[in-house]
């Protein structure tokens, strides 16, 4: 298979990626393509697909970061109904004193764990369901591994205002993945 | 004292915030009191840990994968 057909063929691989950083159509096609134009220009023979995908998936994440910073107003304002003044922190129903209701569950042992592609693609699916600005900022920090002040000056952003989103966000999966994966495995 | 003194609710909000920010010399005393004589925090430590150790393991998924 030609090099130009084994890329052709983990487009959607990276466009998958691409949108659940972007959540945007447009912006996220422009990356790939971008992606791939990128490739192109400077071919390589890898050893198999996953080193090729390994090295696609690092061009991906600069035209992703190029494409944040871009669009760095709109990637980050928030529209009416994503601005709701509930801490998702109150799923657990704290008692008046501050103290837990319930127990949090027993997650397992992190360290033992080894993960399934079928736990990715819940894990996927809760963070596709986070609020758009929510979930870029989140994929900002945990894929695309920027800090918090590379966030703040890419985006013009407040570091508290970029608090409180990530403090959502990182609830709301917490949430997400206790109700359709760890919950479920216990049962 | 008194100023250490962090209730459950704060407790996890910390939790949740030292995965994006450095907390302060004030809050990471607190919490490690806290720890010390909570029964029911250790375990939703154990999920944010558990959550960042799952995410790590997606990162490097996302970039080679085939698993099974």
């Amino acid at each position: 298979m030609s090099f130009a057909q084994q890329i052709a063929d983990l487009r959607g691989y990276l466009l998958k990626f691409a949108h659940l950083q972007l959540r945007n159509e447009a912006w996220a096609e422009d990356a790939v393509s971008e992606t791939i134009l990128a490739a192109l220009v400077k071919p390589q023979s890898f050893g198999n697909r996953s080193q090729l995908k390994t090295w696609l998936v690092g061009i991906l994440k600069h035209k992703v970061i190029d494409a944040l910073r871009h669009h760095s107003r709109e990637v980050s304002s928030t529209d009416h109904a994503e601005n709701d003044d509930t801490d998702p922190l109150d799923y657990f129903a704290f008692q008046a004193d501050g103290h837990f209701t319930e127990t949090p569950a027993d997650w397992g042992d992190p360290q033992q764990q080894l993960r399934s592609r079928q736990f990715f693609e819940i894990l996927e699916a809760c963070v596709d369901k986070l609020p758009p600005v929510q979930g870029r900022l989140f994929l900002m920090r945990e894929w695309l591994e920027l800090s918090s002040e590379e966030i703040c000056k890419d985006l013009q952003l407040t570091p508290t205002n970029l608090y409180v989103q990530l403090h959502r966000a990182r609830l709301r999966l917490r949430e997400c993945l206790e109700l359709n994966w760890f919950k479920k495995a216990s049962m | 004292m008194a100023t250490f003194m962090r209730t459950c609710r704060e407790v996890a909000a910390l939790l949740v915030a030292r995965e994006d920010r450095a907390l302060g010399l004030a809050d990471r005393l607190a919490l490690r009191m806290h720890m010390a004589i909570c029964d029911t925090c250790p375990r939703f430590e154990r999920q944010m840990l558990n959550l960042r150790n799952s995410l790590q393991q997606w990162r490097n998924y996302t970039e080679s994968d085939d698993l099974a």
